[in-house]
């Protein structure tokens, strides 16, 4: 036992990982490194080891990137800050996880160590600078002292101090400047002294994953030993297992048990396959007496009641009641939205290696502490016994942070009944199928929506009454002290209750009745729906008060000068204000969500069979300083796809109980042929890095629904667009 | 006993003649370059060439590869291939990665088929390959790209 644990903890992670690294301009270098990566190795008295940087002998300063990297560039991000500080070059920075441990790498705007809201380099902007600016100036000291010169006297360029004839690099100088104090202060450089920040770097892991390497992805993680597990899971959320028949699925190959576990019932094979062939195999019947079994029809039409009855306040300002009784015309509008499944491209996956003392994890980790929290729990050991090995997140949009860590907690449960059952310890990969994921729930709320505003003799608008009706996805979570206030959970209203627009006299209220079926935040959360709620009402009103739906808006934005400044910007690079081509019709939707400010112009064909094709998007972003600028526009072009995707045809529904949906086939995702044409203008700011992987999202959905409700008339309020026959 | 070439090598495996392609690879011969994703054909995360084609290896069975050619992306190294990847990077289409492989197999088949592809060719290619991270715009850009670097 203890020889195999030993083994396990010094090789933690797959040996041929990949040693990725910076490289700023153009193309990206890889080397496939030494047999560990260099955060697991002992850091001797000749490496400078800092929390976030780490400069070894050989002249490599190792960046340890506390978030997950999901494809949304956060490990460049936090390398190119570190950079930038240190005055290294960009062909010497590598990029490492940083271990799970909240102390050290908590995001400061949670509290723990976790990615999401689109906080990476918002949360990090100043700590990576100055961990970088720290390294910088105990080099210094080094090469000051070795030289015996003053400090100010040594240079530091391209990954090189100076001083009049004597030179050394951060390689030579680590080991004396891992002797110096680190300084208690440093002074950052200023925005006209960056060199990196602001220009476009290649991101560090690009050629690996254009190459299939190695090691990236929990889903590829193979520790010595591994074996695979797949859960039958009820076929109704809340339901559980009765009793088992396992004969057939054990007598497979391959099979190395079948377990039953509170979550459902668990095959353990050599082989994924095998694992899958096996679990279909198995006979379960289900106990259906806690299990949820409405469909979504009869959740809509109990939602749909609710929104003709008073709920929990969540604005009252002004008069809006007086206002609309005296407004010259009202407009009013129900939406529907569906639940939608995240569906990453990777399916969900975590890696367990249980001893009965120590647990080690390997997997796409996005909320570290968490599931370090639940890891420890689950298995009643204490914390400091168990480490994460986080890797790179095939997608997550969303679904890899869980506020009740479900995948972690089901993954070190089969640990735990497999060390029970065998006494052997063996790190075991519990694998998601596809079917699993559309399936599995933790799903984006099915909400209503409905909206009664006006507009005066003037054609502004007079009074905003407006109710939500949606499962709060913080209720019931370690999240409900901090965005669950008086019962209404900010989720379901942020981007409506906070608008941006002035509205002096609002009133809105939400009702959060219980479903069993589980919810989780979906890229931009809240603002896929209220933005399209906002946005499309500010276009009727806009017609009803017969005024253009750009300067309705900016008339409506009282002092928000970056709101309106995107809009001006994308309505100029959109040609808003000359003819549309033949054919094409435009809409347009600004909305702000994480702290950033994004405008869309939406250009539209309707096919000749009626579907509704985009053709262009003309995006303008203000999210701070653009510390990658082409980071930035991969993340609009894919958090607006994301958004289209959204409404166009994906929706989960159940009947009974049962989710009807089971795969790509029938979960339509977005594919090539429905891409528009993407172009992102940044606005120049001096602001600090607000967030990018999620803002670009809610604004398309409304962008498109106003192109098309010009187009044909028609204003799309039940969504998917499929339901109209538009897509 | 199942004999065939993978990535160039003569390889003969005994497991299960129903088995897909997609598990031999990933959990038998340790190429986990390709992914897997549906297991349905529906998203082409597994596309791997059988014989120079562009396949789906979760719906090929090991028994049907007798006498076969695979190539997985670890092994591709053609002429269109190395365009892709070197594309791929130069327009630094992947944001999450997973889709990639198999995106870079699916063009790669492409290119070979049909050297100056339109952008109307390229979608009725790629069409069978999802990427939920919507890299799209620059998979297009990146085809067009790497035909221009085959040209060269």
């Amino acid at each position: 036992m203890l020889h195999y644990l030993d083994t396990a903890l010094a090789a933690p992670r797959p040996s041929r990982r990949a040693f990725l690294k910076l490289s700023a301009g153009a193309v990206g270098g890889l080397l496939l490194g030494g047999a560990l990566p260099r955060a697991a190795q002992a850091m001797g008295d000749d490496a400078l080891a800092q929390p976030f940087v780490h400069i070894t002998p050989d002249n490599v300063v190792t960046v340890l990137v506390k978030h997950q990297d999901m494809g949304q560039g956060a490990a460049t991000g936090l390398a190119t800050l570190v950079a930038e500080e240190l005055d290294a070059s960009p062909d010497q920075i590598a990029v490492e996880f940083a271990p799970s441990n909240p102390q050290v790498y908590a995001n400061s705007l949670f509290g723990v160590q976790g990615t999401g809201g689109s906080t990476a380099m918002r949360n990090s902007f100043t700590q990576y600078r100055e961990a970088g600016a720290s390294a910088r100036a105990m080099l210094v000291a080094a090469a000051a002292q070795a030289w015996g010169v003053a400090p100010e006297a040594v240079t530091v360029a391209d990954g090189t101090l100076s001083s009049g004839a004597n030179s050394a690099s951060f390689g030579d100088m680590a080991s004396a400047a891992a002797a110096q104090p680190v300084p208690e202060a440093v002074t950052l450089k200023r925005a006209d002294q960056w060199r990196l920040i602001g220009k476009d770097m290649a991101r560090v892991e690009i050629p690996a994953k254009t190459r299939g390497s190695v090691g990236l992805f929990g889903m590829d993680a193979k520790p010595e030993g591994a074996l695979i597990a797949v859960t039958a899971r009820p076929p109704r959320f809340g339901a559980t297992v009765a009793s088992v028949d396992a004969e057939a699925a054990r007598a497979m190959p391959g099979v190395q048990a079948v377990l039953t576990i509170p979550q459902g019932v668990v095959v353990v094979a050599d082989n994924t396959w095998r694992a899958m062939q096996a679990r279909d195999a198995l006979e379960i019947e289900w106990d259906m007496s806690g299990a949820e079994t409405r469909g979504t029809e009869e959740i809509t039409a109990e939602f749909e009641a609710l929104l003709d009855q008073p709920g929990l306040p969540a604005v009252a300002r002004g008069d809006a009641a007086g206002k609309l009784a005296g407004a010259a015309q009202v407009v009013e509008a129900r939406y529907h939205f569906p639940y939608l499944a995240h569906a990453p491209m990777e399916p969900l996956n975590m890696t367990v290696l249980f001893d009965g003392e120590r647990a080690t994890l390997w997997g796409g980790s996005q909320i570290q502490t968490i599931d370090h929290n639940v890891a420890a729990g689950v298995l009643g050991i204490p914390f400091e016994n168990v480490a994460i090995n986080t890797m790179w997140g095939g997608g997550s949009f969303g679904r890899r942070a869980t506020a009740d860590g479900h995948l972690v907690a089901e993954a070190a449960t089969i640990a735990a009944a497999w060390l029970g059952e065998t006494g052997r310890p063996a790190p075991i990969k519990l694998v998601y199928t596809r079917e699993d994921d559309i399936k599995g729930g933790y799903y984006r709320p099915l909400t209503l929506h409905k909206v009664r505003a006006g507009v005066d003799a003037e054609g502004n608008i007079a009074g905003w009454a407006h109710r939500v009706v949606g499962q709060g996805i913080m209720i019931g979570t370690p999240f409900e002290e901090f965005l669950v206030k008086d019962g209404v959970d900010h989720s379901s209203v942020e981007g409506a209750a906070d608008t941006t627009y002035s509205l002096p006299d609002m009133a809105m209220d939400v009702h959060h009745p219980s479903a069993g079926v589980p919810v989780l935040w979906w890229r931009a959360v809240g603002h896929t729906h209220t933005a399209y709620v906002m946005e499309t009402m500010m276009d009727a009103l806009a017609e009803a008060a017969g005024r253009d739906p750009v300067e309705f808006r900016l008339a409506h934005l009282g002092d928000d000068p970056r709101l309106a400044g995107v809009l001006r910007l994308a309505a100029e690079k959109g040609g808003w204000d000359s003819p549309a081509p033949e054919g094409i019709h435009r809409g347009v939707a600004v909305h702000k969500s994480f702290e950033s400010y994004v405008a869309e112009v939406a250009e539209v064909r309707i096919r000749e069979d009626g579907t509704v094709k985009v053709e262009k998007v003309t995006c303008a972003v203000d999210c701070g300083v653009a510390i990658n600028p082409d980071n930035i526009v991969a993340q609009i072009e894919g958090g607006l796809a994301y958004g289209l995707s959204g409404i166009l045809r994906e929706e989960i529904t159940m009947t009974d109980g049962a989710v009807d949906q089971s795969n790509y086939p029938d979960y339509a995702a977005l594919r090539i042929a429905d891409m528009p044409r993407v172009e992102v203008h940044i606005v120049p700011s001096t602001e600090g890095p607000s967030g990018v992987g999620e803002p670009g999202t809610p604004p398309i959905g409304p962008a498109v629904a106003n192109a098309v409700a010009r187009a044909t008339g028609q204003r799309i309020t039940v969504l998917p667009f499929s339901k109209h026959g538009l897509a | 006993m199942v004999s065939f070439t993978l990535n160039g090598a003569p390889t003969t495996v005994d497991v299960e003649q129903d088995m897909p392609l997609l598990w031999l690879l990933r959990d038998e011969l340790n190429l986990t370059g390709t992914k897997f994703g549906c297991g349905v054909a529906s998203c082409g995360a597994c596309t791997v060439h059988v014989d120079g084609v562009a396949m789906r290896s979760c719906q090929m069975a090991v028994g049907d590869l007798e006498g076969a050619s695979v190539t997985t992306i670890e092994g591709v190294d053609s002429k269109a291939a190395a365009a892709v990847q070197a594309a791929w990077i130069e327009a630094q289409v992947p944001q999450c990665g997973y889709c990639q492989s198999g995106q870079i197999m699916s063009a790669a088949a492409l290119l070979v088929e049909t050297p100056k592809p339109t952008d109307a060719d390229i979608d009725l290619a790629m069409d069978g390959n999802l990427c939920r991270c919507a890299t799209y715009a620059r998979i297009r850009k990146a085809i067009h790209q790497a035909a221009e670097i085959m040209e060269a």
